[in-house]
């Protein structure tokens, strides 16, 4: 029973990480191009910020099952198989760049735009504007979107498992569901429960060591945009509080 | 240094226009700190971005220490790397100093070294050196969020000299400062000034700074530069707004039989001791009703408003004495006095008789 508990764990972590990886350096450009591209961003390009976001919103928007399912014959295509723990990657990586790529646009488009006339008053160009005000700047914010990331892709990890995928999600549905095993099935939701929370912390804390840093002035709001945004997630009370804290 | 001609900005969003700089000619000579104020919408704010091209005129050129920014700049609204070269060898303070929350002090300093790829020792040797000019040696490794208002701005000129640019763009440095500070970070620029003979192009809406650090001053309003010179200039020019602004005298006449006078100090004669010469050779009781005087460069300088016993007829041989010291003697309309409800005495226009 254990060692099957401890592959499962495992099996999780494994595609949680690999996508959340594939989701960070794909879904970090894209949403920095989403901000660029924007009215009155540095590479103004309507066209181009319309069929991103048109793109981003209906990847976005796609239930999850569905997109795993859809995506079968691309995944074949990537892994070559649809069955299985690398199968999973693909569609999850799939879904959570888009996820992602947003909550980096909220993040970089909370920079003060100040800032980057300071850089373009140095003779900075874009992507010196990129590579040292916007994505420093808005460091803190990534870090709680990589967690709200984090969190989502284990929820998604879950229901791969149950098309055949393994982790925790598989076991929960097998054993749990279809064996009636239901004390199996609580121990795979506490384990989710501490495996969700430990992350939440660490996300939390680094962004707040971060944000403590980068001190005052502005600051509060932009956790506060990002609270906004986690409340699709499960949220910590104490990160309400402590941005409420700081602002008042 | 810089020279602006024609400069006209109009911003269009959703079929509205709106002018924000309409034809404007300014003149900043080398080494000297120019001051450009007006109201908040004047039109300031456009104008200095217009400078290093932040924000690009609709027409009109810019030219700053001999290059045509405006020529370097083509049509894209992306700046070329020519333009970028010539941005980094003009300095620019910002209102709220725009300092990156994540890097320390010596780090913001840096930043400009790094664009113009300088290698890492060299840098912090730059750096370091920066800091203690602006006095902020032991602040190297704190963050922005650390420091005050004062030293923040410290950093901002500090990191805006790191190019060694030849002019300093300043945007509203010191409103976001209390006066005393405002007054540290005046010395400050006035000190870069002298010693780097830097120039200095500042706008701001507060008439304090002018008459602590400028040269000389433009006025603007509505998108235009109303008036402009070196304060002396300026002092000289009668009816001049600024100079009103710059030296506010006011006081009324306490009776009918006064003659109410407005002297103005300028040029090299302000040193002497005209009021009590006047006094003691027509043996006259004077009263000082206002005055407003500074010391700019070196000389006295602004406006004084006295009183002289006896209506105007019997004052004309002190008054010719006054014009014959050099100074600009404008004789207040005293009669028409009780219709003016506003309390500024109208100023004949007399002119200077020399």
């Amino acid at each position: 029973m254990q060692p099957l508990l401890v592959q499962a764990c495992l099996d999780t972590f494994y595609m949680v990480g690999w996508s959340t990886l594939i989701a960070v350096v794909g879904g970090l450009p894209l949403g920095v191009l989403l901000v660029l591209t924007d009215k009155g961003g540095l590479l103004q390009n309507t066209l181009v910020n319309k069929v991103i976001g048109q793109v981003v919103n209906v990847a976005r928007s796609m239930p999850f099952i569905i997109l795993m399912v859809a995506l079968m014959g691309f995944t074949r295509a990537v892994v070559g198989t649809t069955i299985g723990v690398e199968a999973a990657i693909v569609p999850l990586a799939v879904g959570a760049i888009p996820f992602f790529a947003r909550l980096v646009e909220t993040a970089v488009r909370e920079v003060d735009h100040g800032l980057v006339e300071a850089v373009q008053s140095m003779g900075g160009n874009t992507w010196t504007v990129v590579r040292k005000v916007l994505v420093p700047e808005s460091l803190p914010s990534l870090i709680s979107a990589t967690t709200t990331t984090i969190v989502a892709l284990i929820g998604y990890s879950a229901m791969a498992g149950t098309v055949g995928a393994g982790g925790l999600g598989d076991i929960a549905i097998r054993y749990g569901y279809q064996r009636f095993e239901s004390s199996l099935m609580w121990i795979t939701v506490a384990v989710l429960a501490v495996v969700i929370s430990v992350i939440q912390f660490a996300g939390d804390s680094g962004a707040r060591v971060l944000h403590r840093r980068a001190g005052k002035g502005g600051e509060p709001l932009r956790f506060r945009a990002l609270t906004g945004l986690l409340t699709r997630g499960p949220v910590p009370a104490e990160a309400t509080a402590t941005a409420d804290a700081k602002t008042g | 240094m810089i020279t602006t001609s024609g400069l006209t900005k109009v911003y269009r969003s959703r079929g509205r226009e709106v002018t924000a700089l309409d034809g404007v000619d300014l003149h900043v000579r080398e080494g000297e700190v120019y001051g450009v104020i007006g109201q908040s919408g004047a039109g300031k704010s456009s104008l200095i971005r217009c400078v290093n091209l932040l924000e690009r005129p609709t027409s009109g050129t810019v030219t700053v220490d001999g290059v045509d920014l405006t020529a370097l700049a083509g049509r894209g609204q992306r700046a070329g790397k020519e333009l970028r070269r010539a941005r980094s060898r003009i300095g620019m303070v910002f209102q709220h100093f725009n300092l990156l929350s994540s890097r320390t002090v010596q780090d913001n300093v840096e930043l400009p070294l790094e664009i113009l790829g300088i290698s890492g020792r060299e840098r912090s040797r730059k750096a370091l050196e920066l800091l203690d000019l602006v006095g902020l040696t032991d602040k190297a490794k704190s963050y922005p969020a650390q420091l005050s208002g004062g030293q923040k701005q410290r950093v901002g000129i500090a990191r805006a000299l790191a190019g060694d640019p030849k002019v300093l763009l300043s945007d509203e440095a010191t409103s976001a400062l209390d006066p005393e500070t405002t007054r540290s970070i005046l010395t400050l620029l006035r000190d870069l000034n002298q010693q780097l003979g830097l120039t200095v192009l500042l706008i701001t809406h507060e008439m304090d700074v002018v008459k602590t650090v400028c040269d000389s001053a433009a006025l603007m309003e509505r998108g235009q530069i109303v008036e402009s010179g070196t304060v002396g200039e300026l002092l000289a020019t009668p009816g001049s707004e600024l100079a009103a602004a710059l030296f506010p005298v006011s006081g009324e006449a306490s009776g009918d039989d006064r003659t109410v006078v407005d002297l103005t100090f300028h040029g090299e004669t302000t040193t002497e001791p005209v009021i009590s010469q006047l006094s003691r050779t027509y043996n006259i009781d004077i009263s000082i009703l206002g005055a407003a005087m500074d010391t700019v460069g070196g000389r006295q300088v602004g406006r004084m408003r006295i009183e002289l016993p006896g209506r105007f007829e019997e004052n004309v041989v002190p008054i010719g004495f006054l014009r014959e010291q050099g100074l600009q003697v404008d004789v207040a309309d005293v009669a028409g006095r009780a219709d003016l409800s506003s309390g500024e005495p109208q100023l004949v226009k007399e002119g200077v008789a020399k």
